[in-house]
């Protein structure tokens, strides 16, 4: 019987030099902030690696999370990796349906129990038991925590996953939740972004399995890699910024200079992520290099946080009426004081009893 | 409650309630000022008696005389850091974009090499006025809870700006909230404490130079 095929074996299948792999593996250690020593080591343990069980559970999502994975431009590494894990449970990918479908998740977490990587691609609805999305007949609830039950970790995958997202915004009708709302008993990785970076998911799946452990997460369970920066830090518009030079509409002289869009309504100073560095399409730009502002799609409530387009300084929400009613308040508090001044202070006047020569005299 | 959610609370209601106390309390304020009233002064003015008020508005707000002399370091810092917070507060860009947002009036801002300077010396300024307050015996004797209390208020927003501005201590949009709150809660308690002089100092001071001059007092 011919002996398993390593990742190594695959990608030489698929036409990627041993060298193409050996820079992505540097580059993986290089993004994941790991001494240079562990390139060699996660080229040594991913080139034997035999291939990982991975479920992949499509809840409230759009599929854009794994749209912007598997829709790379050239065959890359990272989409070469995708492609070696057993995927044995995705509804955009898997040939099966139905039945059969269910059948192969259930095979896969019976004899992967313990070792299977759970991904999650969209939020949980949790209102009225989670009848507000179900799979088979079963609510997202049920089938998380079934699959989170003997999975060794889970990777939330986009916003909505990682944080609730679009589903969980304002007024969240299916009571929509982050999977981390529900998985309590096993470690949990954000990987956020509407969508998040296609390094940012291999990445983390890169690390697990060179190291058998979680990358460091920050405090939102992020991994600090890809997430440890804002993009105003990194944005290549962030001198205009200092020097205050502002674009004030998207066709203004200051946006053809590409100056700050900070007044346009720009995320970035809020925003921890990597699209400044990494890019999109293949390193071609991020949206602040195509003229529009960070949407800060890879922070929790970035639907609602008071606009896309309201820069990040000014109320998110109007503030004349309060401001009218406290000058009324104030108007209406500050007469009756007058008032009462002045009645305290005729009484006083008739109250007073002028003082005779006599009164000076009573001992 | 996550960096986002407290950023969010901060921009939307702190902000409505820290204004709504605001105008409530300033508009308070004036009612209780102008209902003090005023003798009549029956008595003819002297004769260029209108520059009485102006002529005190400025000598007052320059150091003279003995003063100038014997509490140069109190009057060096308190203009070091009202010019401070002068320029950091009203020529920030994004503090530009606020006041526009809730006066709908603009104007050009200072670059940021600017602002920072001038709030880490206005920061220098109120850290040196803390601790001439503490150690000089006079002042020490002089001042109350009260002077405390505004001192910190003012202090807050200046600190945890220049911070969330510098990315230092905390992530930035917990930083960048706790900022904005400070802010607020300078904004809310303005009228009700000493800091109401915002408003009330010149018009204090060509009032008093008014009545002067109205009795040929030279300021």
């Amino acid at each position: 019987m011919a002996p398993p095929l390593t990742f190594l074996d695959y990608i030489d299948q698929h036409g990627v030099s041993r060298r193409a792999f050996l820079k992505f593996c540097a580059a993986a250690a290089s993004s994941l902030a790991l001494p240079t020593g562990a390139a060699a080591e996660i080229a040594a343990r991913l080139g034997n690696m035999h291939r990982p069980s991975v479920i992949w559970l499509s809840f409230q999502e759009c599929t854009g999370c794994t749209e912007s994975l598997t829709r790379s431009f050239a065959p890359t590494v990272e989409n070469l990796m995708f492609n070696f894990l057993s995927l044995d449970y995705h509804h955009t990918l898997q040939a099966a349906a139905g039945t059969a479908a269910e059948a192969a998740k259930a095979t896969a977490m019976r004899e992967n129990a313990g070792r299977y990587l759970v991904v999650v691609e969209g939020a949980v609805p949790r209102r009225d038991g989670g009848v507000y999305s179900t799979i088979a007949g079963r609510t997202n609830l049920d089938t998380l925590a079934e699959a989170a039950q003997h999975a060794a970790a889970v990777i939330a995958v986009g916003s909505c996953a990682a944080f609730g997202g679009i589903p969980n915004a304002s007024p969240n009708p299916t009571g929509a939740v982050a999977v981390h709302d529900l998985v309590r008993d096993k470690p949990v990785v954000n990987v956020p972004g509407c969508p998040p970076i296609p390094v940012a998911i291999t990445g983390v799946v890169a690390h697990y399995l060179t190291f058998n452990r979680l990358p460091e997460l920050d405090h939102l369970g992020r991994p600090r890699a890809f997430y440890g920066n804002t993009i105003h830090d990194r944005c290549y518009r962030r001198p205009f910024y200092d020097q205050g030079k502002f674009a004030k509409s998207f066709d203004d002289e200051g946006a053809r200079r590409g100056w700050c869009l900070y007044e346009l309504g720009c995320k970035g100073p809020v925003t921890y992520n990597s699209c400044a560095t990494l890019k999109w399409n293949d390193g071609t730009s991020f949206p602040i290099e195509s003229g529009h502002g960070c949407l800060g799609c890879s922070e929790p409530h970035f639907w609602d946080a008071g606009g896309f387009y309201r820069p990040l300084s000014t109320p998110t929400r109007p503030v004349a009426m309060a401001a009218a009613a406290a000058v009324g308040a104030g108007a209406a508090a500050g007469a009756a004081m007058v008032l009462h001044n002045r009645r305290r202070k005729r009484r006083a006047k008739q109250d007073h009893q002028p003082a005779t020569v006599n009164d000076l005299e009573k001992k | 409650m996550d960096a986002m959610t407290f950023l969010l609370w901060t921009r939307g209601p702190g902000l409505q309630i820290a204004l709504a106390l605001f105008l409530l309390g300033f508009v308070l304020r004036l009612f209780e000022l102008f209902s003090l009233g005023r003798p009549p002064d029956l008595a003819v003015p002297r004769p260029g008696y209108r520059r009485g008020g102006w002529r005190t508005l400025a000598a007052r707000s320059l150091p003279a005389g003995t003063f100038a002399r014997q509490a140069y370091v109190t009057y060096g810092l308190s203009y070091l850091f009202h010019f401070g917070l002068f320029f950091s507060l009203l020529f920030f860009a994004p503090h530009i974009l606020l006041f526009r947002e809730i006066i709908g009036i603009s104007w050009p801002a200072l670059p940021n090499a600017w602002i920072n300077a001038w709030a880490l010396l206005a920061i220098a300024a109120l850290l040196l006025m803390l601790v001439q307050r503490l150690i000089h015996p006079v002042k020490r004797l002089l001042s109350t809870t009260h002077d405390y209390f505004a001192w910190a208020l003012t202090f807050a927003p200046l600190l945890t700006g220049y911070l969330a501005f510098q990315h230092a201590l905390l992530p930035y949009t917990w930083m960048l909230g706790i900022h904005i709150l400070s802010a607020e809660l300078l904004l809310a308690c303005l009228p009700f404490t000493k800091l109401i002089h915002f408003a009330t100092l010149f018009v204090a001071r060509w009032y008093n130079g008014d009545i002067a001059g109205r009795k040929g007092v030279a300021s």
